[in-house]
């Protein structure tokens, strides 16, 4: 079970609460993309065994939609932050080489 | 004209471990916008005639107030009866800001529950610390209860009163009485 903590509104709460939407931080090829960016963007996603950033929407709360970085493999949660980005905060990210020296996880592709 | 009904025609039940009641109808605006515009929270106040609350918060004084829902969303509560007269007021202040104000009193129903064991009852149902220290005060919570949405507040120590969808009525009815039922105690917070 995870703990999330919803940055829009406060509130800490099992994961029950809260709905997983996949993968964070997809750069979007539309109109104008070659077939194979397009595919890219749609279908291929990175399912790490590890650090992974995802959506998340706290459902039965705020309803509002944030990122959430954690680990595939432990199911631990490094932290949330705002949705409103483009690449996870500093601080999220000292957090993780912090937990994870040797992974060099981040959302670029 | 037909008179208002809520929807479980205000059934009670006191033969568990907390008395589970339908109250209501009762008045309800949802109010959308930005919260921090003068504008719409002079308009809010007015409205809910009371305070804005802070987030994750609700202001209430009797059969009135006001719930943070979310960061651009408030509850404004009132009697069922001025329902009307506080939207059209509300609307006429809000003509020129971005901001929706809509009644929603017809879709909800809302539960008292009161008793000793009532942050146990809720705490069986939803995924909310209800320890003393942590909920508390002028809290409000939206989350789930079993498979529900739903927001509840306690008003005082004694009581919660839970909001939630008019369709879901009976079964949050059931589920409180459920989770009330004698022998049930599970006493974590005594």
């Amino acid at each position: 079970m995870l703990t999330i903590h919803c940055p829009c509104c406060g509130v800490t709460a099992e994961e029950t609460e809260f709905h997983a939407h996949g993968e964070a931080h997809l750069k979007r090829f539309g109109p104008g993309s070659s077939e194979d960016e397009f595919e890219g963007y749609l279908f291929m996603r990175k399912n790490p065994k590890g650090v992974h950033f995802e959506r998340w929407r706290h459902q039965y709360g705020c309803g509002k939609w944030f990122h959430v970085a954690r680990c595939t493999m432990t199911l631990e949660v490094f932290g949330s932050y705002s949705a409103q980005t483009t690449e996870p905060p500093q601080e999220i990210m000292d957090i993780i080489h912090d937990r994870r020296p040797d992974t060099a996880a981040g959302p670029a592709r | 004209m037909s008179d208002p009904v809520s929807a479980l025609k205000n059934i009670f039940d006191d033969t568990g471990l907390v008395r589970v009641s339908e109250i209501g109808p009762i008045g309800m605006v949802t109010l959308r916008g930005d919260l921090s515009d003068k504008v719409l929270g002079k308009a809010a106040v007015a409205a809910g005639g009371v305070n804005l609350p802070e987030q994750g918060q609700c202001n209430t004084e009797g059969s009135q107030g006001i719930a943070w829902m979310s960061s651009d969303e408030l509850l404004i509560m009132c009697p069922y009866a001025d329902v009307h007269a506080r939207l059209a007021d509300l609307q006429e202040k809000l003509a020129g800001s971005h901001a929706l104000a809509v009644n929603v009193s017809d879709a909800r129903a809302v539960f008292d529950i009161t008793g000793d064991h009532l942050r146990e009852v809720i705490a069986k149902l939803a995924p909310v610390d209800m320890h003393p220290d942590q909920f508390n005060g002028t809290m409000f919570r939206r989350t789930r209860f079993a498979q529900v949405p739903a927001a509840f507040w306690m008003p005082d120590g004694r009581s919660a009163r839970i909001v939630c969808f008019r369709s879901v009525a009976q079964y949050m009815f059931d589920l409180l009485k459920d989770a009330a039922m004698p022998g049930s105690e599970v006493r974590h917070y005594a």
